[in-house]
């Protein structure tokens, strides 16, 4: 979106800086998605750009022509694939909602959701499935967005936060005050919140050392995210076993017993963090080229990074103190949406719709497709597990950003 | 020099035994300990020791295997971050055992063990191969990554095989921790020929060890069979972890700390560092074990627990030194 307004009359001045990011070095997965977009288009529209830059050529106006075209083409292909997810969550938030041990049909969910007083289906679909449907879409998208922020700040689709140990320093901290101080509703939001933070900013500390490494950073979580499981597994083992479901949230996460008082949190979570996060879309793309570049370009690097760290954890946290830490989201959310919605323009939407469209698939799929309930996580989990792997594998071979 | 080193962590190890045997939620005097290793067990102070000494035998034996392992991985992948924990070949032999209490119905140790040791060795071979394709290898980091991300997606599947069990949940969840406390000697008896296959198999690698720590070409050039050797090292790595993970649980960290601490020590000769390692993890995991029991006391922390809270900050040490060094 952001790249899309400085084609038409792109001037030297402003198309290669807009252009850059997008084009060259692309997001969180790369080569196919770049190349399977526009082939004609994106591969001659990072020549120009460095052809320029040594004073070859003076941009000549067909190639201005071709770079502007490809550039609307992926602007669109990108509001098409927002468009689709959109109504693709729309659909199945409403079959979510008819389908169960008892089948609503169509017209009674819709009078229940405007808020009509339907016998029987005002407390299923309005107590139970409404509630649940809510908190999968809000938290999917909040796991989806604070994923995604991680990945393309510290160029690397592996350094998201469910890897690098922020949800696993919320999700121990909400087990522990459930637990062991025996707290419920807001302040468990709180502890989780006030874990997530803790833990991110220890991570960053601790791998600062004469400036940021991803890698060092990514290593660095990854040793704190095993502390803290560590963590989780004693609190879980002093907990009762009747607990047991209970439990299991704070290990793979679940979306049982959603009422609208967790939604509530998240929602305003989402509501209120969100747009921060989408306000500095722009600058999270310039910090993509490397600090010295993005400062170059006016982005005051530190202070951007942690305003982006801060608002992607809370939102992180939020969601992990209600629904746990459900496995993956955060993860596959921002590649996936790279992959369908093409190298242009900022993530941050895309992301959000996947995880959202994620959770609620597979909690659906978790209900009623395996003949046994299965918590929302172990679904993701056991999904997007190969995915996972598929991704590294596919990094690594290329060389990617590691 | 290495012999004095040597000889202070037997008596170290040694010390470690004796203490894990005396320290616990009850206070036992001396006489009675030594009358419960003479195996009586009249009154309660030598039953609650009687009970103390197949997990003190197997804090020992797990930790010697641990250790060993985490130094043949290093010197096999040359990579500093290498731990069975960290790769996730732990990981990959719990699946394993979880797959088959939950599948097959499996209860005998010996099933277990083999199990075990074919997870892990799956696990292994599957995260350097993922973590060695591309530019530059096998470096630290892509290896961890590898196993880091494994591991998470071994932790779900563990979880979807298990949640439908409700009976075996409880079970899985707590063996799954990592710990001596439930230890018998029937389960020990079991794990101590694949234990003493596989540290055979590893202290035979030493040599081949060190001449692969020149770099693939220089071995090679040496006579080295580099293929052949790493095959067999990690072979006797992986049985290790494998029988210990069956018995025990994933332990995680005693493989990383143990050799950096002793390379430290003893220098990087493999032939002494094996050694030196298996005694160093014996001795690491008795305290761990001895120091959970003092923590919580009158309760107990798992073993487990305590060796990652202790192992994962020096493991950030380790990769926040300046630049993580190639072995």
């Amino acid at each position: 979106m952001n790249a899309v307004p400085a084609a038409p009359q792109g001037p030297a001045s402003h198309g290669p800086v807009s252009h850059d990011p997008s084009a060259s070095h692309g997001p969180a997965p790369h080569g196919p998605s770049a190349s399977q977009g526009p082939a004609p288009g994106s591969a001659p529209g990072s020549s120009p750009v460095a052809a320029r830059e040594r004073g070859i050529l003076a941009a000549p106006p067909e190639l201005t022509g071709a770079v502007t075209h490809s550039r609307l083409r992926r602007g669109r292909r990108r509001r098409l694939v927002v468009l689709v997810l959109a109504a693709l969550i729309a659909g199945v938030f409403l079959l979510t909602l008819m389908v169960g041990q008892t089948f609503y049909p169509l017209d009674q969910v819709v009078r229940v959701v405007l808020g009509e007083d339907v016998p029987g289906a005002s407390f299923t679909v309005g107590r139970l499935r409404l509630p649940r449907a809510m908190l999968a879409v809000l938290a999917g998208a909040c796991f989806g967005l604070g994923g995604v922020v991680f990945q393309t700040m510290l160029r690397n689709p592996l350094a998201s936060p469910d890897i690098i140990g922020i949800s696993s320093g919320a999700s121990a901290a909400a087990a522990f005050a459930i637990i062991m101080l025996s707290m419920g509703g807001v302040q468990v939001s709180i502890v989780a919140i006030a874990g997530g933070l803790g833990v991110a900013l220890a991570v960053y500390l601790l791998s600062f050392r004469g400036g940021l490494a991803g890698t060092r950073l990514i290593l660095v979580g990854i040793g704190v995210a095993a502390m803290l499981d560590s963590v989780t597994a004693y609190v879980l083992s002093k907990a009762p076993q009747w607990e047991l479901q209970e439990a299991m949230r704070w290990l793979t996460g679940s979306l049982n017993g959603a009422g609208y008082g967790t939604v509530m949190p998240v929602l305003v979570a989402l509501a209120v963090l969100g747009p921060v996060l989408l306000s500095q879309s722009r600058a999270l793309s310039l910090l993509r080229l490397g600090d010295d570049t993005a400062a170059a370009l006016g982005v005051r690097t530190e202070r951007t990074r942690i305003l982006l760290i801060v608002a992607a954890v809370g939102l992180i946290a939020f969601a992990t103190a209600a629904t746990g830490p459900i496995a993956f989201v955060a993860f596959l959310s921002g590649p996936i949406a790279a992959r369908i919605a093409g190298p242009a323009g900022s993530l941050l939407i895309p992301s959000a719709l996947v995880g959202a469209l994620l959770v609620l698939v597979a909690d659906f799929a978790g209900q009623f497709l395996f003949g046994l309930r299965y918590p929302v996580g172990v679904v993701t989990g056991a999904l997007g597990a190969p995915y996972l792997l598929y991704l590294i594998i596919r990094t690594n071979r290329t060389g990617g950003s590691l | 020099m290495r012999v004095l080193w040597l000889l202070l962590a037997a008596v170290l190890t040694a010390l470690l035994g004796a203490a894990s045997l005396v320290i616990g939620s009850r206070e036992v005097p001396w006489t009675d300990v030594l009358a419960a290793l003479q195996g009586s067990a009249d009154n309660l102070n030598q039953a609650a020791v009687t009970k103390r000494i197949p997990r003190t035998v197997l804090a020992l034996l797990a930790g010697a295997a641990l250790g060993l392992a985490g130094a043949v991985m290093q010197g096999v992948t040359r990579n500093p971050l290498a731990d069975p924990g960290i790769l996730g070949v732990n990981m990959g032999a719990s699946l394993a055992v979880a797959v088959g209490i939950a599948w097959f119905g499996m209860f005998s140790y010996t099933a277990f063990i083999w199990t075990a040791i074919l997870g892990a060795a799956v696990t292994a071979v599957f995260v350097y191969a993922i973590g060695s394709l591309g530019r530059g290898g096998a470096t630290p980091l892509k290896l961890a990554l590898a196993g880091a991300a494994t591991s998470a997606a071994l932790v779900s599947f563990i979880s979807a095989v298990v949640l439908p069990r409700a009976d075996i949940a409880q079970s899985v969840r707590s063996w799954q921790i990592g710990g001596v406390g439930g230890a018998g000697f029937e389960g020990i008896g079991r794990m101590l020929p694949f234990l003493i296959a596989g540290a055979v198999i590893c202290l035979l690698a030493a040599r081949p060890l060190n001449s692969l720590a020149l770099g693939d070409e220089l071995a090679a050039g040496l006579g080295e069979r580099v293929a052949v050797a790493r095959a067999a090292a990690a072979l006797g790595a992986v049985m290790l972890c494998g029988a210990v993970t069956a018995i025990a649980g994933p332990i995680g960290f005693v493989g990383l700390v143990v050799p950096h601490l002793c390379r430290l020590l003893i220098g990087v000769d493999h032939r002494w560092l094996l050694p030196f390692s298996a005694l160093t993890g014996a001795a690491l995991l008795t305290a761990s074990d001895v120091a959970g029991r003092i923590i919580a006391r009158p309760e107990e922390l798992d073993v487990g627990i305590v060796t990652a809270l202790v192992g994962a900050p020096f493991f950030i040490y380790i990769v926040r030194r300046q630049k993580v060094r190639e072995l």
